[in-house]
């Protein structure tokens, strides 16, 4: 009997699923993500004191941001600060196509993620000539165009006031209540997840990673630097649009104060503290940065008997706290929570026989 | 002159102003990145400690101004070199994302502790400058615009000569010119990374204080920071007089794209315009006028 993984077949080296267990460990979850988790989910609200279920629908909408940002960040090594404004142009695709021109929502979502894939490339354009540091500040510079775009094109966005959004019904099915919410982002999650680890195991994600990894040599060996980059960019918009999609018809108001600069960063926040470069790293990332706030406020309603207007100024302690998180995790730990995940499963796997 | 030339000229001299604070600011950046080939998204911030800084000691503590300038100058070298030592000297070697991330993550940071301690409330300075309009040709200018403008100049020539002259500042320009031949020659490079962040803070206080005489100051003057972006790529990432002179077109171009313009987008034309500018530029002459153009070729 092996002791360990070893594969004798290329086939072998790359399936996902490695070894049989991890089937079970997959399947287990999903059953837990599909049937368990509503189903406990009122119960833990009651404990925590706040919408389980929310939160869940919230962290579903944002792994899919941020396999998006994953993509293009952790992948093809290109920086992005103005996803958070990407997010937003697929909302008001979404917002805009089924309110105003009466669009049906299965085309409306695609269509968002199609815009803001183009809008994306538009700006990852000067990515062909120049190098990461350029891209951020081109994207940056994208973030406040389009963040005026929206307060400013009254017309079309509805100016600073925003616009209504009504929950969609798909297929005859009503999406009326989280619940049935959840269902569609769970779906569409699994959908996104399954998706990027595929594409890395196709000759466009390995050309990718190849760009990230020494863009000059990538060349050498004919990767076409201009097609991958903006590919990267393109899908990885196309990814936050449908985030932005799903968040406009969950959120049922869409502003431009949902999709500020501090959205962008909260995006990069979720990759590196998951881990650039796993696609893991963006579901714990996302997690992570989801229920910082809400753990947060245990302490904070400890310390309001102490200090009776702390609650005035959560917002700030929030920003100064994700701040100092990011700053410690990217000094003491860059490989982000999904690094240390397989260090603890690698420990686990010999566990008592380490040596 | 013609009112409508007389509005053009205002405009262009009210840019001059606003332009040669960005100047300012726009040096400490270029410094910081020529050193240490660092992307500071904290600069926005720097310019707002300073500003908070220097108003706290002469309002709640009653300094005369030009102690608390001084006191501010202290203040940014001390949060430059704090900087540089606990935050960027362990990243060194990492890859350009992490740096590029710990910089806005110190963004954030000083962003909620100046909120923390002095709110989002707009505050004023008390009177320095007298707000009298002086007049030349019809075009008004008051007299703290001046005086703002000319410290900037003054800045900007006491650091070029810094660098032109003093033995720091040439170990500065040996260090950005190629790191391991300057330390081989005994330049400590450490040392020259320490000087650049405490320049660079001091700058961006100095930019703070003059631009918080005109304009009293808020939370939003971080953003103001962000505006010395446009600058740089317009003037070239590496080079100093690109900083100065991609500073002083960036203030005129968006005064003039906002005096002009305003009225067919509904205002707030100057906020974005300095953008738009900088993702024109970035996609036809991407190394601004006076950058290093790296050449590439497989």
């Amino acid at each position: 009997m092996p002791t360990g993984l070893f594969h004798s077949t290329y086939k072998d080296d790359e399936k996902i699923f490695q070894a049989i267990w991890l089937k079970c460990w997959m399947g287990g979850l999903l059953l837990f993500l599909f049937v368990g988790l509503p189903f406990i989910a009122p119960a833990l609200s009651g404990i925590f004191g706040f919408s389980v279920q929310h939160m869940a629908n919230m962290i579903g909408i944002y792994i899919i941001g941020a396999h998006g940002l994953n993509l293009l960040t952790g992948f093809t090594g290109q920086i992005s600060l103005g996803h958070g404004a990407f997010m937003g142009v697929g909302a008001y695709t979404s917002a805009i196509l089924f309110m105003k021109a009466g669009w049906p929502f299965w085309l409306s979502l695609p269509a968002a993620g199609l815009v803001t894939a183009g809008v994306g490339m538009i700006f990852g354009v000067p990515s062909l000539r120049l190098r990461g540091l350029y891209l951020a500040i081109a994207t940056m510079a994208a973030q406040f165009i389009i963040g005026y775009a929206m307060r400013n094109w009254t017309s079309l966005t509805g100016g600073s006031g925003g616009l209504n959004v009504d929950r969609p019904s798909f297929l005859g099915f009503a999406l009326d209540t989280d619940l049935h919410y959840y269902y569609l982002i769970l779906v569409l999650a699994i959908v996104s997840t399954v998706f990027l680890k595929n594409l890395l195991r196709t000759r466009t994600g390995r050309a990718m990673v190849a760009v990230r990894d020494r863009y000059l040599s990538a060349e050498i060996m004919g990767v076409n630097l201009f097609k991958y980059r903006l590919l990267a960019f393109g899908i990885s918009s196309f990814y936050v649009g449908v985030a932005g999609g799903l968040f406009a018809h969950y959120n049922l108001v869409v502003s431009d104060e949902h999709f500020t600069m501090w959205l962008s960063i909260q995006y990069l926040a979720m990759v590196i503290i998951g881990g650039l470069g796993h696609v893991l790293g963006g579901i714990f990332g996302t997690i992570f940065m989801v229920l910082l706030p809400e753990v947060l406020r245990i302490p904070t309603q400890i310390l309001s008997n102490i200090y009776p207007n702390i609650f005035a100024i959560f917002g700030t302690l929030r920003e100064l706290v994700f701040g100092l998180v990011i700053i410690l995790f990217l000094i003491f730990e860059p490989d982000g929570l999904a690094a240390r995940w397989h260090t603890i499963r690698a420990y686990w796997k010999l566990w008592p026989f380490s040596y | 002159m013609s009112p409508g030339f007389l509005y053009f000229s205002q405009l262009v001299v009210t840019g001059l102003v606003i332009g040669s604070v960005y100047s300012l600011v726009a040096l400490g950046f270029v410094l910081i990145y020529k050193a240490t080939s660092v992307i500071n998204f904290a600069q926005g911030e720097f310019v707002l400690m300073g500003a908070y800084i220097c108003l706290w000691v002469v309002v709640d503590m009653q300094i005369p101004f030009v102690w608390a300038f001084f006191i501010t100058m202290a203040f940014s070298v001390v949060l430059g070199l704090l900087v540089e030592r606990f935050m960027l000297r362990p990243l060194i070697g990492e890859p350009i994302i992490t740096v590029i991330m710990v910089t806005i993550g110190l963004a954030t940071v000083l962003k909620s502790i100046v909120t923390l301690f002095w709110g989002t409330q707009i505050k004023v300075f008390p009177q320095i400058f007298s707000q009298e309009p002086l007049r030349f040709q019809g075009i008004v200018v008051s007299e703290v615009y001046l005086w703002t403008f000319g410290f900037a100049l003054l800045f900007m020539a006491v650091f070029a000569a810094f660098f032109k002259y003093s033995r720091a500042g040439i170990a500065m320009r040996a260090t950005a010119d190629d790191q391991q031949v300057a330390q081989s020659m005994g330049i400590s490079v450490k040392r020259i990374f320490a000087i650049s962040w405490c320049l660079a803070a001091v700058v961006s206080a100095v930019g703070g204080i003059l631009i918080g005489n005109i304009n009293g100051i808020n939370i939003t003057l971080a953003d103001f920071g962000l505006k010395v972006f446009p600058a740089v790529i317009l003037g070239g990432l590496d080079s100093i007089v690109g900083a100065i002179i991609g500073g002083l077109a960036i203030g005129i171009l968006e005064n003039l794209m906002g005096g002009y313009l305003d009225i067919y987008f509904g205002g707030g034309v100057k906020e974005v315009a300095p953008f738009v500018v900088l993702v024109v530029i970035l996609m036809i002459k991407p190394y601004g006028l006076f950058g290093t153009v790296e050449i590439e070729r497989v």
